[in-house]
């Protein structure tokens, strides 16, 4: 990618070019690393607010009875940490945020589809933020249903669900936009030269997930639409009383709420398969399998939603199948993951920041992957249904899977939108104290789990207080890790050495240009792209 | 490809089209329910879309498909220059869902005049899969409604970028995707009408 | 770029089109007088698809458009069938 020419008009690249003065530069801004970064930090802060629920969730469970909180005020807090995790974090976490940072760079875009579109995207994200933040204050007060909003409760409680579920709508919208735009710009704005098969992988995932985004979001759009109009003008469409079925509830929810963990989980794979060839110096192996693997997990994560609904009540036919077809979603899963091991062998392996978190991404996925086929076969499925073994489970997929995979982008992709390097050492510190805890807090649920304590009590069993109290202690292993990380990655952004525009050797296009990037990205002349993303030879690298 | 004010056609109207989608699919999730239900109430279903006035549903249903005609036709009217034309037929498609949406406040009126509606005490003494039956009807021409405000509003706005010529015979793709959201909700209603109207009559 | 200069639909094609929409919309009103049990809906489904199939080809330019226009609306459409199939699973053998 030799004929790039970057043209900085200066060192700050596109934060020094802007329409309007102050903050309008980037509410306004439809540049997409100005959106990107709004996403960002806005992310970041909903992250750090989760985590803060989530600590205190885990110091009411430091001993039984009550610690901190009551019970009410204990399902608060579990179902605003699951709805924050959830709808302000995982969903748009990588996507949103380091989609739009990195995405049309990678494909030699100077901007996605629909810019204007982008931003409006942006908006609907922090209206639902909003009215997620109130449904708190106002109303009956903070909902108390568990982020899933099953009924009949959800449609009972005197909490103010009504205004949650409206939070969940517009994020939803956001999402599905963010998604649309995503699609078009991959189908549309490639440069001169950026055929299918050089696209780069990270950019890939995002394309398969944007599909998920478009056709299994509209569902939760009108499942959180129709428990609106349960609890306002008592249309119960899931009300037994009014000839209605509450196991379909599930089903509608179930059918969006699945494909979500695709949605929340492939653009972490796409980090992780971006990062392993550039500090192993090899190519991807096998790019191919982990393109097709990713839209065939975005097909397949849409036909097993009714694994979470074993003990539903619905039929043991749909069980049957279900677990089944539960179990394929495991194969191409696997195969990235093999890939990925595979492109590490023998390759020439720089242990730098980004490629710790990737890989224990791939450990900790690992392990939640093959933990979820614990849960996937409907007979052992029965018995730990609704434990710590599912909260143990699901942490592992969704936070040492995204959540890492997000830190690996944090480290690998900041300094080249801020054009700073953190301390590595400080990062890689605080890497191991961040799994030190993870596993500490992680693996102890799994275990009580199998012991038989069910999740979402407030209370339990007096002879659960030793690991409960294990896990707390976890909890704030992995906190301490949290914040050495993040104030590493933040003095390092603002304060750090210059990175230069290529810190980490990479082939694919973001690494062409100047870092901090200049407004559109490449100077007056397009890219053109001759050799695949991870081409390191032809890149010059090697 | 490194012009900035070249207009990308093809993205756009694809863009509007995945947009589609996700109403299809919003759509769908009530579709999924009626199929659902009407598998458990078939019987109930019947007495109860007696209820519903084939007129009514008939009446829109060419109402909306003329309106499509009229979008459909006022494309090519813009891109063959006969601006004229085309904002007549545009005023027509409004007339059309203004005329659908008076239709809608008389039958749904009628309804609630006999005591159907969510929550009321006349539906509670009805069998429960009758109920289900009128709640979905009121949700789904309830939603199919609002887009047919929306979609209104959209060829409104699409009217007055014509009047001052910022969407023209050389520059048309805004009109063309508003076209494509107003023939959707001909779309929607093409299957509500035989679903809930016409159900064994 | 050749797009903006794709096909315009002439406005003969346009008013066929809608008569025979306004021909089967009188034909589903008619068969739902009959009745055939359980194949009414079916009926109705057909016609209705027929319907949308000429609303989409012709009003709204499909057949003029990209092959990945179809292959989209074909995804689109067989994801709602699957969604719609498998929750018949459970629901047929409760």
């Amino acid at each position: 990618m030799s004929d790039v020419t970057a043209t900085a008009t200066s060192d700050r690249g596109f934060f020094d070019e802007a329409k309007y003065s102050g903050i309008f530069g980037w509410i306004f801004s439809t540049d997409h690393k100005r959106i990107g970064l709004l996403y960002f930090w806005c992310i970041v802060a909903f992250f750090c607010i989760g985590v803060v629920l989530g600590l205190l969730i885990r110091l009411e469970l430091f001993a039984p009875g009550e610690t901190i909180m009551g019970p009410q005020a204990y399902n608060a807090a579990f179902t605003l940490h699951g709805v924050i995790m959830i709808f302000l974090f995982i969903i748009p976490g990588i996507p949103a945020a380091f989609g739009n940072l990195i995405m049309p760079i990678q494909i030699g875009a100077r901007d996605v589809a629909f810019p204007k579109l982008n931003l409006f995207s942006w908006y609907l994200y922090i209206t639902g933020a909003i009215m997620a933040v109130t449904s708190l204050f106002t109303g009956g007060g903070p909902p108390d249903t568990g982020w899933t909003f099953y009924v009949p409760f959800s449609a009972q409680t005197s909490t103010n669900v009504s205004l949650a579920a409206m939070a969940v709508f517009f994020l939803g919208f956001s999402s599905i936009l963010t998604g649309l735009n995503f699609v078009t710009t991959v189908h549309r704005l490639r440069t001169t030269g950026m055929t299918w098969m050089r696209i780069p992988l990270f950019t890939w995932s995002l394309y398969a997930t944007a599909w998920i985004q478009i056709l299994a979001t509209p569902v939760i759009g009108i499942t959180v639409a129709l428990l609106f109009a349960e609890r306002v003008i008592g249309a119960g469409l899931f009300d037994p009383t009014q000839g209605g079925d509450p196991i379909m509830f599930q089903h509608l929810f179930w059918i969006y709420s699945h494909p979500a963990v695709y949605i929340m989980v492939l653009p972490g794979m796409g980090v992780v398969s971006d990062i392993i060839p550039v500090f192993a110096r090899k190519p991807a192996f096998g790019y191919k399998a982990i393109v097709v693997s990713s839209l065939a997990i975005a097909f397949a994560g849409s036909l097993v939603w009714a694994h979470h609904m074993y003990t539903s009540g619905m039929s043991d036919m749909a069980v049957l199948i279900f677990s089944f077809l539960t179990f394929i979603v495991a194969i191409p899963s696997a195969i990235k993951v093999f890939n990925w091991l595979a492109t590490l062998y023998q390759g020439s392996i720089l242990l730098d920041p980004p490629l710790l978190y990737a890989l224990s991404f791939i450990l900790l996925f690992t392990i939640g992957g093959l933990t979820g086929l614990v849960l996937g076969a409907a007979a052992t499925d029965i018995h730990v249904h609704d434990t710590y073994f599912v909260v143990g489970h699901f942490h592992f997929v969704m936070f040492g899977g995204t959540g890492m995979a997000f830190f690996a982008a944090m480290h690998y992709w900041l300094p080249k939108i801020y054009g700073r390097m953190y301390d590595k050492t400080v990062a890689t510190v605080a890497w191991g104290v961040i799994f030190i805890g993870f596993c500490i807090l992680y693996i102890t649920m799994m275990v009580v789990g199998m012991q038989g304590m069910p999740r979402r009590y407030w209370d339990y069993l007096p002879e659960f207080t030793g690991l409960n109290q294990l896990a707390t202690v976890g909890s704030w292993i992995l906190a301490i890790g949290l914040i050495l990380m993040f104030v590493n990655v933040f003095r390092g952004i603002f304060k750090g050495d210059p990175a230069g525009a290529n810190p980490w050797g990479g082939a694919s296009l973001e690494w062409q240009i100047s870092s901090p990037p200049t407004m559109e990205n490449f100077g007056e002349e397009d890219p053109v792209v001759t050799h695949g993303p991870y081409d390191f030879k032809k890149a010059g690298i090697l | 490809m490194s012009g900035h004010i070249h207009k990308d056609y093809t993205g756009a109207k694809f863009g509007m089209w995945l947009f589609l989608f996700t109403e299809v699919l919003l759509f769908g999730g009530l579709f999924i329910l009626y199929s659902v239900y009407l598998a458990r109430y078939p019987k109930e279903f019947i007495s109860a879309g007696k209820e519903l006035n084939v007129w009514f549903g008939g009446g829109n249903t060419l109402v909306l498909l003329t309106s499509s005609l009229f979008v459909a036709v006022s494309i090519t009217a813009l891109r063959r220059g006969a601006k004229r034309l085309c904002l007549g037929l545009l005023g027509g498609t409004i007339a059309c869902a203004a005329i659908f949406m008076i239709n809608k406040y008389f039958e749904w009126s009628a309804k609630i005049h006999h005591g159907i509606y969510p929550g009321s005490p006349h539906m509670k003494e009805m069998m429960p899969g009758e109920v289900t039956f009128f709640n979905l009807y009121y949700l789904t021409t309830g939603l199919h409604g609002i887009h047919v405000v929306i979609g209104g509003l959209i060829l409104t706005w699409a009217m007055i970028l014509i009047k001052s010529g910022r969407v023209n015979a050389d520059d048309w793709v805004i009109l063309e995707n508003a076209g494509l959201y107003w023939h959707l909700v001909d779309l929607i209603w093409i299957f509500i009408f035989p679903l809930y109207y016409l159900i064994l009559h | 770029m050749s797009e903006e200069h794709v096909h315009i639909v002439p406005y003969k094609t346009f008013l066929v089109i809608w008569l025979a929409l306004l021909i089967l919309t009188g034909i589903t009103v008619a068969v739902a007088q009959f009745h055939f049990g359980a194949w009414n809906i079916w009926v109705a489904l057909g016609i209705a698809t027929l319907k949308s199939g000429l609303v989409v080809a012709v009003f709204m330019h499909m057949k003029y458009e990209d092959r990945l226009f179809r292959l989209a609306l074909f995804s689109a459409l067989a994801i709602l069938a699957i969604f719609i199939g498998l929750t018949f699973v459970d629901v047929l053998y409760r």
